[in-house]
């Protein structure tokens, strides 16, 4: 009778598991098959991108990347590209740690105000402040420059940069610093021998993630600039224009530093969002 | 010379009074234990002695020092916390010698004396370890180690003994005792466990609500508790309490019996520890409720007029519940308390 009793659960899991599976493979196919595809075409020559039917194995041919390479303008937006995520990198963290540290460590009026704020930051359409920026960055000559793009996008990664140090310095007991206050240190020493080089690795992944936000960003990098171009508004412009093997290598070089990034500091953003990393 | 003098200390935390008008002295060289239950506001007395914390009113001297608006490091304290707070990415040896470097003394005098607090606290053979790699009993040591490789004037503990296992604290605390009075250092010493007060300490401070409601030897806080409060908290089980009835001048009837007391003509509380009762023929007369063997004793839970009613008796009595009993109080051990103030009375 027991035996009976219990099929028709254990029918109902294999269901669930099979729908389980289901979901898992096609959420990853979402995200891997167009990787696939942008791999693979990177990797043909010009002539097998540009021809039909596709093959699904790629020929490692370098004429798609070396054509990328040597397009004129491409190599001084990667570096522009590269340029403005180091300063947006660099900005975001001497900005947005401190202000982690602060709504870590100290109560003061208006705090969850202010950490409200923050995200709100983000939920300001770019578009909508895209105009007014446009024209104000021309008056002060901010234009068309990598540090004024450098200061939007730092703008963008803020938020992330202080809810990143934030949840990082709260995950440091604060006996740690009394403690070395108690053992000669002052607030300052106490900060750079004993929380500094505890938060290293996280501060490390705070700036790689700022470093992929302002990367990936094209929107503003497309209205703030016209000379100097970073690679997404630069592959925005040619989109039309560029051939189809161009695109994919602008795409596949846009893609793999921001993949590679993120996987290795996926532990960081899994804190921030409050989900255990297992 | 590290004796401590707290003047008139007060802390608020916004409309919260933690702390109010707090005066204690503390000889050098004392082992002092405050002792209370949680958010009476001990560790915040702590805190401020530290400079974690900062009153709202009063002055504290250590010495000859006023250090109240001093920062931690120019206290001469170093304190032992309760989760420990072991630096995760520095081994034993820099734990403990992390103090000594930030004074800049000489590699050799940080390894002496590294090496002796080491010694000392039996943990010679981790230096090289992370905390990571420690037992909760192994941190605790480093922790202590670390405070006393300061060789300060005053030792804080905030709870040390807490976050261990039964039979590791017992451990622990005899060992600290040892270890503290060879240092030779005054020590507070945080704790709301009363049997860790009672075996540490040379003074105990017990606090209630924010203030200092007795600060005494164990053994006068245990037999003369200064209010009801005292005699509630400290002892297993609790000091009783029988509300007793006028019989003439300075004569208390309780269950029962009458006992000289003092002259007075407002009501009157009469106290008894449990274990300071026999069964005799001539006594208070109570009936037993339940009985429970604890191996040595026997102890019988009574209900009585106010309240419950407890005795500590021999363990080769029977005593079956609903039977009525005849107890004799140790007559030197009896106290009475003001049931309006709560206060003892002499």
């Amino acid at each position: 009778m027991t035996t009976q009793a219990t099929h028709p659960p254990k029918d109902a899991r294999k269901a669930g598991r099979v729908v389980y599976v289901a979901s898992v493979v096609l959420l990853c196919a979402w995200v891997l098959v167009p990787l696939y595809f942008l791999l693979i075409n990177t990797l043909s020559s010009p002539e097998t991108v540009n021809s039909f039917p596709k093959s699904f194995v790629p020929e490692f041919d370098l004429g798609s990347l070396t054509f990328f390479a040597n397009f004129a303008g491409m190599i001084s937006a990667l570096k522009n590209s590269v340029l403005v995520a180091g300063l947006t990198m660099v900005m975001s963290i001497l900005i947005g740690a401190p202000a982690g540290y602060a709504l870590s460590r100290f109560d003061f009026r208006g705090k969850e105000l202010f950490r409200l704020l923050i995200l709100l930051t983000r939920a300001f359409p770019l578009p909508l402040l895209a105009l007014p920026l446009a024209v104000m960055f021309i008056r002060t000559g901010l234009d068309d420059t990598v540090f004024g793009l450098a200061l939007v996008h730092t703008t963008l990664a803020l938020p992330f940069a202080v809810l990143i140090t934030f949840s990082l310095f709260s995950g440091i007991p604060v006996e740690l610093e009394e403690a070395a206050w108690t053992l000669g240190c002052t607030r300052l020493s106490a900060f750079r021998k004993v929380v500094l080089p505890l938060i290293l690795p996280g501060i490390t992944a705070s700036a790689i993630f700022a470093f992929v936000i302002s990367w990936n960003e094209v929107f503003a990098s497309a209205v703030l600039t016209i000379e100097n171009r970073t690679l997404t508004a630069f592959l925005l412009q040619n989109l039309d224009t560029s051939p189809l093997h161009l695109k994919f290598a602008g795409g596949f070089i846009l893609v793999i530093p921001a993949l590679i990034f993120i996987f290795a500091v996926r532990k960081y953003l899994f804190a921030m969002w409050g989900i255990a990393n297992r | 010379m590290a004796d401590i003098s707290i003047k008139g200390v007060a802390k608020r935390f916004g409309d919260y009074q933690a702390l109010s008008d707090i005066n204690l002295n503390i000889a050098d060289q004392e082992f002092m234990v405050l002792l209370g239950a949680s958010g009476c506001g001990k560790t915040t007395l702590l805190r401020i002695i530290a400079g974690l914390e900062t009153q709202t009113e009063g002055e504290v001297w250590i010495g000859d020092t006023r250090v109240d608006h001093l920062p931690p490091k120019d206290r001469g304290i170093a304190m032992v916390f309760q989760n420990y707070a072991v630096f995760p990415h520095m081994t034993v040896f820099e734990n403990i010698g992390f103090g000594l470097r930030m004074k800049k003394l000489p590699d050799a005098e940080v390894t002496r004396r590294v090496t002796r607090t080491a010694e000392l606290m039996h943990i010679e053979q981790l230096l090289k370890r992370y905390s990571g790699e420690l037992s909760g009993g192994q941190r605790q040591r480093v922790a202590v180690a670390r405070a006393l490789a300061m060789e300060p004037d005053v030792i804080l503990m905030d709870e040390p003994l807490s976050n261990l296992d039964a039979l590791l604290r017992l451990e622990m605390r005899a060992e600290l005792k040892g270890v503290l009075s060879e240092s030779n250092t005054t020590a507070i010493y945080v704790t709301h466990d009363q049997v860790e007060a009672m075996s540490l300490a040379d003074r105990i401070s017990v606090m209630h609500q924010g203030r200092i409601v007795q600060a005494a030897s164990p053994v006068e806080v245990y037999r003369n508790p200064a209010e009801r409060f005292v005699a509630g908290f400290i002892g297993n089980p609790p000091m009783n309490f029988i509300p007793a009835t006028p019989a003439g001048p300075g004569k208390w009837a309780v269950a029962g019996h009458t006992f000289d007391g003092p002259s007075r003509d407002t009501p009157i509380d009469f106290a008894i520890r449990p274990e300071d009762l026999t069964p005799s023929d001539t006594g208070i007369q109570i009936t037993a409720k339940v009985v429970e063997p604890l191996g040595p004793h026997l102890l019988v839970t009574c209900e009585a007029e106010g309240g419950l009613f407890r005795a500590v008796l021999e363990s080769d009595l029977t005593v079956r519940p609903g039977e009525t009993l005849t107890l004799a109080p140790t007559l030197d051990r009896i106290r009475w308390f003001d049931p309006e103030t709560e206060k003892a009375l002499g």
